[in-house]
């Protein structure tokens, strides 16, 4: 069992204004795999009706009183997921195995992440599941274009699903699909439609699930390998500044170096750097290392069992906003050789 | 603890929370904590030593940064390290920085 699996998961459902995140919840809340799930929900905007909707297929739902879930009202987050603990080991709920929180259509995904993992109690008894965007295959593009706040959505995400496709015209979702691939290139994107029943392992896969995590890792190291199709998608607007690559190194990768690497990286320049997620070759251990940062938050390094190929390089996706990765590229090269000077250069493939 | 994560000292930092007893545990080489210590502590100062800045052990888990004027700043983690060395060298700690980055090539 790995370290993190018996922590209670929590899944952070995002998406535009609109864009079908209520839908969603609920067709995933029927499947039985996933009825012991508290949800939390951040209204914005109408009052109730989301609450609702929720409310018919779960009986652990907390409704937050404020607005967006961002970095002022973290702390409404920390009592909500206290109360639910408290509430869970009192019997006055469920017993509930997993928590989905449904955020505003305007919020930050990032201070969710942050007050998952900066909290210490939280932190015992929580870990960070999959962060799930939903994008509407219509107005996606349009909204990307326009809101920074859909691409930073986009940008963060573990999984894009595109909603709305029995509205939308090919061209349409096609456009999306590239944008979408060059903003977060380490995503699974998967297509529903109204009414689509999804299936559980869209919450359930994740890096630190024991079953789930190697169907989740394929995924993002088989969308890592996709090329470059969507490179010229999305030429303004604020998708413009935002995008994504990996790095690959032949070499194996000395740990204290990288974390002191990572470590200031993130520290000058956390807020440009929406998520890294990667697998690493760390001298001296047979094993990968698994790593998963959503800006300045970077989740405890995960040990896997095995390497899930004969590929046995470091790979490392970054998304990013106004960085390039030939600068990156060459930085992480530097401060590899400080452990090793006379080693040949560990350079990204 | 991780040995192989290691320390500044504090906790809850991700370069040192790989908290679980079997991770890295079939790593052939037997690391301690204060190996690690050692290694993080060589290293990071030919980062620092850019800034005119030198970490070292203080007491307990904490270590203490040196700048060049005799100021000094307590830290627990790299991550604390980094915001006081912003703060004693009055500049901005990059690590893209090309002139960092060539001092570092030099060795």
């Amino acid at each position: 069992m790995g370290e993190f699996s018996q922590q209670t998961p929590i899944n952070i459902i995002t998406g535009f204004l609109g864009s079908g995140k209520t839908t969603l919840l609920k067709g995933l809340l029927g499947a039985p795999d996933l009825a012991d799930t508290a949800v939390l929900i951040n209204e914005f905007g109408a009052v109730g009706l989301d609450h609702e909707l929720v409310q018919n297929v779960t009986e652990s739902t907390l409704l937050l009183d404020n607005g967006c879930l961002c970095c002022a009202i973290r702390g409404d987050l920390q009592g909500a997921l206290r109360d639910l603990l408290s509430q869970r080991q009192s019997g006055q709920v469920p017993y509930f195995k997993r928590v989905a929180i449904e955020t505003s259509g305007l919020a930050d995904p990032a201070p969710i992440a942050y007050t998952l993992l900066a909290e210490p109690v939280l932190q015992h008894h929580f870990r960070l599941g999959g962060i799930i965007t939903t994008v509407d295959a219509v107005n996606g593009t349009a909204q990307l274009q326009r809101f920074p706040e859909s691409v930073k959505q986009v940008a963060m995400a573990d999984r894009l699903i595109v909603t709305k496709t029995d509205l939308a015209e090919p061209e349409q979702i096609n456009a999306l699909h590239s944008s979408l691939r060059r903003l977060n290139k380490s995503a699974q994107i998967v297509e529903v439609a109204e009414g689509d029943i999804q299936p559980a392992a869209l919450l359930t896969d994740d890096m630190y699930d024991d079953e789930g995590r190697s169907r989740e890792i394929e995924h993002w190291l088989a969308a890592n390998s996709g090329g470059e199709s969507g490179e010229a998608a999305l030429v303004h607007d604020h998708a413009d500044h935002i995008h994504s690559f990996a790095l690959t190194y032949p070499a194996p990768l000395d740990w204290t170096a990288f974390g002191i690497w990572m470590s200031m990286l993130l520290h000058r320049h956390g807020d440009n750097v929406l998520r890294i997620k990667g697998l690493l070759n760390v001298a001296g251990v047979p094993t990968p290392v698994l790593i998963n940062g959503v800006q300045h938050i970077v989740h405890p390094p995960s040990h896997l069992p095995d390497w899930p190929s004969g590929n046995r390089q470091s790979r490392i996706i970054f998304i990013v906003r106004d960085m390039e990765q030939a600068t990156i590229e060459a930085s992480l090269t530097a401060f590899n050789k400080l452990a090793n000077p006379d080693a040949a250069p560990g350079r990204a493939a | 603890m991780c040995a192989l994560c290691g320390v500044l000292g504090g906790r809850g930092h991700w370069t040192e929370s790989a908290a679980a007893p079997e991770v890295f545990a079939s790593r052939t080489e037997q690391h301690t904590r204060a190996r690690e210590r050692q290694a993080r502590t060589r290293l990071v100062n030919q980062v620092l030593g850019h800034y005119g800045l030198k970490l070292g052990d203080w007491s307990g888990g904490a270590q203490v940064l040196r700048g060049r004027t005799g100021r000094t700043a307590l830290v627990n983690n790299l991550s604390e390290m980094w915001a006081a060395a912003d703060d004693l060298s009055r500049g901005d700690c990059d690590p893209l920085d090309p002139n960092l980055l060539q001092r570092l090539e030099r060795g």
